[in-house]
């Protein structure tokens, strides 16, 4: 393992709140290390497609076109003119004394840091449905990326499920890309989604797109929808079957099947590196404590929808914020700070009001039969998961070792909410007291080689 | 050729063709894809379960669910959403005999 002596500042992340935060140490005189996975920056929402893809942002992004625009060019130059230091396809897989493991395609390397922003964003967040385990079910974030990166779509005909902003504009981004799409099943009912309204008017423009996004969709949407099992047979999908708002039973034909309710924080690191957890009753989710400029205490900040789900815009504010937190922390004159938490404070209400909108079907993970799958990794059943419950008590990390959900390939990334739910109404208590997983390192999958490699 | 597989190419059709094995049958991709699009360019599963009888495809294609790792003849495991296609890789869907 090599050691590397560099800048003090490390960025991990190179999304919009990445990219910020790069941006305003950088006009401070600051030369941050920016770790990320992808292998250009922009993150996950503005991804990039590789070298020789043709497309413009205009179509890549859409409205969101200068946005991304203007994050890849500021990147790019900060790069270009040697003011940052970027490990591109790079992952922290471990955090020890102020030092990151990085894994690289040269193996691991040690980054040691005075200050760490750590700017990891999102992945769907998904709750088991019958059959989930079959080939062709995806994240919804999964065939966005496959259409924007690759310009493909994950199957022949499409059926999207679940909830939130990402499930209409999905849907809408792959009918206008020419995609089949067969129905759009929201699991929020109409008069739910009203009740959010008075929240998501804080960003007007927002909500209208959202609606003429939801147009687009014509009669393929259907709200307030129930969802009984995805049919596949030893090749993968075949079918959805669901149940529409007036209960009338639905079999819908089908070979991929999208699903997402909204974001779970991406937070792995902020766990090794130390950082306190609080339970969020809005988002159902553990989410790890900061101030509100993203200051987790030690040395670490945290920015973005790793650690408040306010999506890109709220994402790039935080970036910022994170990095005058930092620069005021190490005695840099900080750049002013009142828009940025006025404008977060109104993403916040935004926020509040899609989550009430659409919420997450905790009723749905409670009705899943003993034999559905919950961790795909490992295909542990919700009756397993139950059974590990009534043996060993309400508490996440024991059913953890019981039952080995959370302990696969994911390391509980996608099984972790739904469980716990589970956990909770098996013990009789509310989520918040089962507790959360545990992380361990590595974050992401390490060969023993890369560890080995300098002896 | 390019056989028909689970996925469908709506955008970028005029990059450069390339060449794939994919258990030992000789595949055609385009280059910028990543090992996931070739794979399931004329596939419909990129492994099988280790702990159930059904195929896997991939679940996030943003490197964190880690369902599609694949083999290659030789060489390292690849995660099949992040890593790209390159001229004459021969991929697995299956672990070759000598993988550890």
């Amino acid at each position: 393992m090599s050691e590397t002596s560099v800048s003090r500042v490390v960025i991990v992340g190179a999304g919009p709140a990445g990219i910020r935060s790069a941006a305003t140490l950088v006009e401070a005189g600051l030369h941050p290390v920016v770790i990320d996975e992808g292998n250009r920056a922009g993150g996950q929402i503005y991804r990039r497609p590789p070298a020789g893809f043709v497309r413009t942002p205009e179509q890549l992004y859409g409205s969101e076109a200068a946005k991304a625009r203007a994050l890849h060019a500021l990147f790019d130059r900060l790069a270009k003119d040697g003011r940052l230091t970027h490990y591109a396809a790079s992952s922290v897989v471990a955090v020890h004394e102020r030092r990151l493991h990085v894994l690289g395609e040269s193996g691991v390397q040690m980054i040691s840091y005075d200050r760490v922003i750590l700017a990891t964003g999102a992945s769907d967040r998904v709750t088991p449905v019958p059959g989930w385990q079959s080939a062709g079910v995806y994240s919804l974030g999964a065939a966005q990326i496959a259409l924007k990166a690759q310009g493909v779509a994950l199957g022949r005909r499409i059926i999207l499920i679940g909830s939130g902003p990402l499930l209409t504009l999905v849907g809408a981004q792959l009918v206008k890309a020419g995609a089949d799409v067969a129905a759009v099943l929201d699991t929020s009912p109409w008069r739910q989604q009203m009740r959010g309204l008075g929240g998501i008017a804080a960003r007007p423009l927002v909500a209208l797109r959202g609606l003429a996004l939801r147009a687009r969709l014509g009669r393929r949407y259907h709200a307030g929808v129930t969802l009984e099992r995805i049919e596949a047979d030893e090749r993968g999908v075949t079918a959805m079957r669901w149940r529409d708002a007036g209960g009338r039973q639905r079999l819908s034909p089908c070979d991929m099947v999208g699903m997402g309710w909204h974001l779970r924080a991406e937070t792995h690191l902020a766990d090794l590196v130390g950082c306190a957890f609080t339970y969020d009753e809005q988002w159902r989710q553990w989410l790890p404590k900061t101030d509100e400029m993203g200051r987790a205490g030690n040395g670490v900040y945290l920015a973005g929808d790793g650690v408040r789900l306010l999506g890109a815009d709220g994402a790039e504010i935080a970036g910022r914020l994170a990095a005058a937190a930092c620069l005021a922390d190490l005695g840099h004159p900080a750049p002013s700070t009142a828009a940025d938490l006025r404008k977060l404070a109104r993403l916040a209400r935004f926020a509040r009001g899609l989550a009430c909108a659409f919420p997450w079907p905790v009723e749905m993970a409670l009705a899943l039969p003993d034999d559905a799958i919950v961790c795909r990794c490992e295909n542990v059943s919700a009756g397993d998961v139950r059974r590990s419950v009534d043996f060993g008590g309400g508490e996440a990390n024991r059913v953890k070792s019981l039952s080995r959900a959370g302990m696969g390939r994911c390391q509980g990334r996608y099984c972790l909410l739904a469980a716990v739910e589970l956990v909770a109404a098996q013990a009789g208590c509310t989520p918040d007291t089962v507790g959360r997983f545990r992380a361990q390192a590595p974050a992401r999958p390490a060969p023993i080689s890369a560890f080995l490699r300098d002896g | 050729m390019i056989t028909a597989g689970r996925i469908v190419r709506l955008a970028e059709p005029d990059r450069a063709q390339l060449h794939f094995f994919l258990d030992g049958e000789k595949r055609s991709a385009l280059a910028g894809d990543t090992v996931l699009t070739a794979m399931l360019g004329s596939g419909h599963a990129l492994r099988s379960s280790e702990f159930g009888p059904e195929p896997r495809a991939g679940f996030c294609l943003m490197g964190a669910c880690q369902d599609c790792w694949v083999w290659q003849d030789e060489g390292p495991r690849l995660r099949a959403c992040s890593a790209f296609v390159t001229e004459g890789m021969k991929l697995r869907t299956t672990p070759p005999e000598n993988w550890p």
